[in-house]
């Protein structure tokens, strides 16, 4: 038996000069290693949990502990556990792709700051190595972004975010604007990244395929559960969890 | 304690590079310091410096050197919020850092990137056949830095009164422009009708002119006619307004952060 490594409980948001709750009462929890996935409509209060979670956003109420540390007291520590993939992309477009992840690794206090690869230590340069292969961008690494297309951003941004080991990666839809074949090469890296690491993974996502290799699915609508179980439970008969998922939001909205 | 201070030179650093690989920004930096030098110095020597009996090149060249350190290293600290929005600086928010790391590492990096604009305008200065007295650049080297730094609060001050890059954009324009004139950048402002003396004597860049001027000019037979102040007077209005600025700014900067 796993222990929780992301405990949500009675979670509230409210933004300033709102009227109603982004985030109304929401508890979950992630087992380690587990892969979740958030799901629900646009403005259903994803991207506030994720920003909540990931101490970009102060909460209203309730209690949240990421990798056992209190998102308040301990937000330091919460940041040290977990890696980001944001929405928008957050790469330095002026820089090269190695030297995104070098400062990336020296913001995270894992080797001292070098101003060029060379002088940096041997393990940064082999984990540097190791991941990038992993995700075929071995051969474009010390090339500028401005070359990239948008699936080796976003490849190039997953090893970023694995350079400091985290507990839980936390994806806030990572494969929207890709094409279906960038998609899936995305996936089998992420898959194979999640295995070797034993990284815990938390993703929103709007392609609910996606979600169904996922150990457990949680949905949200005007920012409450309205389900939350293992694909299978909640396709519940139906053909595929998008014609659950569609159901289960119809019959919300009645 | 490493941690942080590796974090502000990784900031720090960053802020650099990126001038270097950015040639566009790098030039365009220079052309207002070049209208007002060579334009407005130029016209204004020959028709004025006889009646104002002093090089009107020398006392715009220096007073160019204050404005820009302190409106470069300005405008380069509030681009944290553009970065805020888009960009990299999402993940240097995200990462374990204090805050105060990298409000410090951003100050840094912006006052280098206004370092080097400052080659580029003695450059200039030298070509455009401005009287320079290199001995008082080399006096003022300490001072430059203090001007960098002041124009770095300066612009935590304004962030942190700010939303979005979009209000940056339109707000920094009306609380620049009207500064080059109150701190007589290129012009005298010893004396000046009741309100303009007032807003000249409150705009914190006038301190800062002065306080470049009054090194730059020592030894100047103009000297009092030049400068407004004394070198201790400017210094000490110089700290208090940073010590304002540095810490009202950070204070509701990161309260705003994470507050919506």
């Amino acid at each position: 038996m796993s222990k929780d490594i992301i405990v949500v409980k009675n979670l509230v948001k409210h933004y300033k000069k709102a009227e109603k709750n982004a985030v109304d009462g929401v508890s979950f929890s992630v087992k380690e290693g587990e892969f979740f996935a958030l799901l629900g409509p646009n403005g259903a209060g994803k991207t506030t949990t994720i920003s909540i979670l990931t101490t970009m956003l102060n909460k209203s109420s309730g209690d949240v502990k990421i990798a056992g540390f209190d998102i308040d007291k301990q937000d330091s520590k919460v940041r040290s556990n977990i890696g980001i993939i944001f929405q928008n992309q957050s790469l330095d477009i002026n820089l090269t792709a190695e030297e995104n992840i070098r400062f990336h690794a020296t913001l995270y206090g894992l080797y001292p700051f070098r101003p060029t690869y060379g002088l940096m230590p041997k393990e940064y340069k082999d984990r540097v190595m190791e991941l990038a292969t992993i995700l075929g961008i071995q051969d474009s690494i010390f090339n500028q972004i401005k070359t990239f297309s948008g699936g080796m951003k976003r490849k190039l941004e997953i090893v970023r975010s694995l350079m400091h080991k985290p507990k839980i990666l936390f994806l806030d839809e990572p494969t929207s604007g890709l094409d279906p074949l960038s998609r899936a090469t995305l996936w089998e890296y992420l898959q194979d990244v999640r295995k070797r690491e034993k990284t815990t993974i938390f993703l929103t996502t709007h392609y609910l395929e996606e979600a169904e290799g996922a150990d457990r699915v949680c949905i949200i609508d005007h920012g409450k559960v309205v389900a939350n179980g293992s694909p299978k439970e909640l396709r519940h008969g139906a053909k595929s969890l998008e014609s659950a998922y569609i159901k289960i939001i119809k019959d919300e909205e009645k | 304690m490493t941690h942080e201070l590796n974090a502000i030179f990784t900031i720090a650093y960053r802020d650099f590079v990126k001038l270097l690989r950015d040639r566009s920004r790098l030039l365009f930096s220079l052309v207002f310091p070049i209208i007002f030098i060579g334009v407005l110095g130029g016209s204004l020597q020959s028709n004025l410096a006889g009646a104002a009996g002093y090089n009107f090149l020398s006392f715009i060249f220096a007073g160019v050197l204050g404005q820009t350190l302190f409106q470069s290293t300005a405008s380069g600290v509030i681009s944290l919020i553009e970065d805020r929005e888009n960009d990299f600086s999402q993940e240097i928010f995200v990462s374990p850092i204090s805050r105060y790391s990298i409000i410090i590492g951003k100050m840094l990096g912006e006052s280098f990137v206004a370092l080097t604009q400052l080659i580029g305008i003695i450059i200039f200065g030298i070509v455009a056949g401005v009287p320079i007295d290199f001995f008082g650049l080399i006096r003022l080297l300490p001072f430059f830095l203090i001007a960098c730094m002041f124009g770095g609060a300066f612009g935590i001050f304004v962030l942190s009164n700010l939303k979005s890059q979009r209000s940056a954009n339109q707000i920094f324009p009306f609380i620049m422009f009207p500064q080059f004139f109150l701190a007589g950048v290129f012009s005298p402002i010893k004396s000046l009708p009741p309100i303009l003396y007032i807003l000249s004597r409150i705009a914190p860049m006038t301190y800062v002119v002065d306080l470049i001027r009054s090194i730059y000019f020592i030894g100047d037979p103009a000297y009092n006619k030049i400068v407004l102040f004394s070198t201790g007077f400017d210094l000490l209005v110089v700290g208090i307004y940073s010590l304002v600025f540095i810490v009202v700014g950070t204070f509701f900067f990161i309260r705003n952060e994470k507050n919506r």
